[in-house]
């Protein structure tokens, strides 16, 4: 009889950190390869027509970098709550609730200023976004409501309610029927760069990693928020409020999300449309999780993701494969992740047990 | 009195689904392997459930095939959470994920086609009952073969040897190994096992329920799924329960929406989803008291032999 055995490693060298992202995106891609190829896609030329997608124009790699912005932010979002060990899946819920917001100061608040128009709309998607992950929050920490449950119901709520505005009473007079809001004034849109399509949610984007990267890596709460991650029975003899740090990781993760949706709004869009939040939630997980949780990855591991989001609308147009394709890669990248943090943990061995002296051991 | 009796009645429809994913899940979950994939389990069952019943026009065919395929996508996250210790969480979602992602490619070839489904069926003598007739029996040959595996499945986990070897599992696995049971096969099974029954909630959906293929056609149902195990406190019954809560509150949001109510239909849509948080908060305080059991005790701790062999 054979088993496999685990043994972990004590040792564990520098490398694997690398190693590990870059072997299981390869790895992904091969099974993900190997599954078109199953399915009668073609996969050479699927993977071609991405590539070419995301690289044959500039436009191509402007666009990357477009949905980079908002995945690198709901990646960061769910990543600081990953640190703890909530599991704040929301961030598409988030996102679509500071989006809500964004709508909502300009419609309500208007003031011919692009300055003052851009810390009205940072702190109202910044803090709707907060809330929304916050009441999870608050209901783990209050009766421990399981988080993982409550995030990913809101981004339904939320969703439904965007649709309520875009459908009902922020609809467009001038849309022709078309389900979308009143384009915004232009004091309310965000620097675009040139003729392309990215924002200045850039540098929202950038300065988050930075100061996530700082905050987890260098300050006191950063290392209390690992603490509890890694060990919540010391954090709690160390006195540690885990309640109240489960309240703050939420509502920093969904401020976080809430500012990619003010993105979104007033730097790309300049109005709010059906399908607006695109999943960039669900591509956050697979990116937080691909950066191993380090926030100075993320912005990276984001521009990999977008090549793909970008060379999914390509197979889309190109092959006539639907969108969601691009999710089974996503998929499978996220499993390969999984099993080489494994295979980093511990060294396999084969071993080779007879049946009889082994029960005779026990 | 009519209306009433359409609503529970709807609502036995409509939760049947849920219902099977939230049996399935209870089911995995009691042998300590948490399945939050559901949501992509049960697309691929629809998927698969309703392209063979287009092709063979059997669907009874069709369903078998969605159980076979639930329990086969669920294979990948059987082998990464039980053999290779991965964290069951993220498991779950790369399963939503490749899922989701699954089905809608594979499904672009059946969009737009229907098939005739299920009809329902009269029992004798129960149909007749007043008021519990119509609700609970007079519907289609699925939700009678759900009535029968919840009372199966109560059976089996809390009256039969193997039902007891499998909660031991899911409680305290290091003694289950001790005293032979084969743990590391046992969750294999029970988590494919669990697996199917989501894909079958699937194959409800497309081939008796809406009979047609939609992209993400289950709205969130897996998720749901997962929470009212939550709610049905491990318990096939009470899941059952929760289920069917879930179905009326669909109901009601659908029969509103037919009449014509003035509140918004986006609005009204958020209303199953609002109701599993509110009911999972109420569940988890009563939890949090001490009155109610919590989850099996080794639910999603991988279990590894180290001190044999």
């Amino acid at each position: 009889m054979i088993r496999l055995k685990f043994e972990p490693r004590l040792d564990n060298p520098a490398w694997v950190n690398v190693l590990i992202p870059v072997a299981a995106v390869v790895f992904g891609l091969f099974a993900g390869g190997l599954l078109f190829f199953i399915l009668g896609v073609n996969p050479f030329e699927a993977y071609w027509a991405v590539l070419n997608g995301a690289f044959g124009s500039i436009y191509g790699l402007s666009e990357i970098v477009t949905k980079a912005i908002p995945i690198t932010l709901t990646a960061l979002a769910g990543l600081i709550c990953y640190k703890m060990l909530i599991w704040n899946i929301g961030a598409e819920g988030q996102l679509c609730m500071g989006a809500i917001a964004t709508v909502a100061v300009v419609r309500f608040f208007f003031v011919d200023n692009w300055a003052v128009m851009f810390v009205i709309m940072f702190f109202a998607a910044g803090i709707a976004g907060g809330l929304w992950g916050g009441l999870a929050g608050f209901l783990k920490a209050r009766w421990n409501v399981n988080e993982t449950i409550t995030t990913l119901m809101l981004n339904y709520v939320a969703i439904n309610i965007s649709e309520y505005f875009i459908y009902g009473p922020w609809k467009d007079p001038m849309s022709w029927g078309f389900p979308f809001t009143a384009n915004f004034p232009d004091a309310a849109r965000l620097w675009v760069w040139g003729n392309t399509r990215i924002h200045a949610g850039i540098f929202i984007a950038l300065a988050a990693a930075m100061i996530l990267q700082v905050i987890l890596k260098r300050s006191k709460w950063g290392y209390e928020i690992r603490v509890i991650g890694e060990n919540p029975r010391a954090a709690r003899y160390g006195g540690m409020d885990i309640a109240k740090n489960i309240l703050l990781v939420t509502f920093i993760g969904g401020a976080i999300a809430g500012l990619a949706g003010m993105g979104e709004i007033a730097g790309l869009h300049g109005r709010m449309s059906r399908g607006f939040t695109m999943g960039y939630g669900y591509t956050g997980i697979t990116v937080a999780w691909l950066s191993r949780l380090s926030p100075i990855y993320v912005p990276l591991v984001s521009f990999l993701l977008g090549i793909l989001l970008v060379g999914g609308d390509t197979l889309q147009v190109v092959m006539g494969l639907p969108m969601a394709s691009i999710q089974i890669l996503q998929g499978l990248i996220l499993f390969s992740v999984l099993a080489a943090e494994t295979l980093s943990r511990f060294r396999i061995k084969i071993v080779r047990v007879s049946a009889g002296p082994a029960e005779e051991a026990k | 009195m009519d209306f009433l009796i359409a609503i529970l009645a709807s609502a036995v429809r409509s939760g049947t689904p849920v219902l099977y994913a939230t049996l399935g899940e209870v089911i995995s979950e009691r042998a300590g392997v948490m399945n939050l994939g559901l949501e992509g389990v049960m697309l691929v069952g629809a998927y698969t459930g309703f392209a063979v019943t287009k092709s063979t026009g059997d669907p009874w065919l069709g369903l078998l095939a969605s159980f076979f395929a639930g329990a086969a996508i669920t294979l990948i996250h059987a082998f990464l959470c039980i053999t290779l210790m991965c964290n069951q969480v993220v498991s779950g979602l790369a399963m939503v994920l490749t899922g989701y992602g699954l089905s809608a490619l594979l499904g672009r070839s059946v969009i737009g086609e229907t098939i005739a489904g299920m009809t329902a069926y009269k029992m004798p003598f129960l149909g007749d009952i007043p008021f519990i007739g119509p609700i609970f029996f007079q519907h289609n040959a699925m939700v009678y073969v759900s009535y029968a595996l919840i009372a199966a499945l109560c059976w089996f986990l809390f009256r039969t040897r193997a039902g007891l070897n499998l909660r031991a599992v899911g409680e305290n696995p290091r003694a289950a190994d001790a005293m032979g049971i084969p743990v590391t096969y046992i969750r294999y099974f029970y988590c494919m096992f669990g697996g199917g029954l989501a894909g079958l909630g699937g194959g409800y959906l497309s081939v008796v329920y809406a009979q047609m293929w939609i992209e993400g056609m289950t709205a969130g149902r897996g998720w749901i799924a997962v929470a009212l195990v939550i709610f049905g406190l491990w318990n096939p019954a009470r899941a059952a329960l929760g289920a069917y809560l879930f179905g009326g509150v669909e109901a009601l949001q659908l029969r509103m929406q037919a009449m014509g109510s003035s509140i918004s239909a986006s609005l009204l849509l958020t209303l199953p989803y609002l109701m599993t948080i509110i009911v999972l908060t109420i569940v988890s305080i009563r939890a949090g008291k001490g009155i109610l059991l919590g989850a099996p005790a080794a639910l999603s701790i991988p279990f590894r032999r180290e001190d044999r062999d």
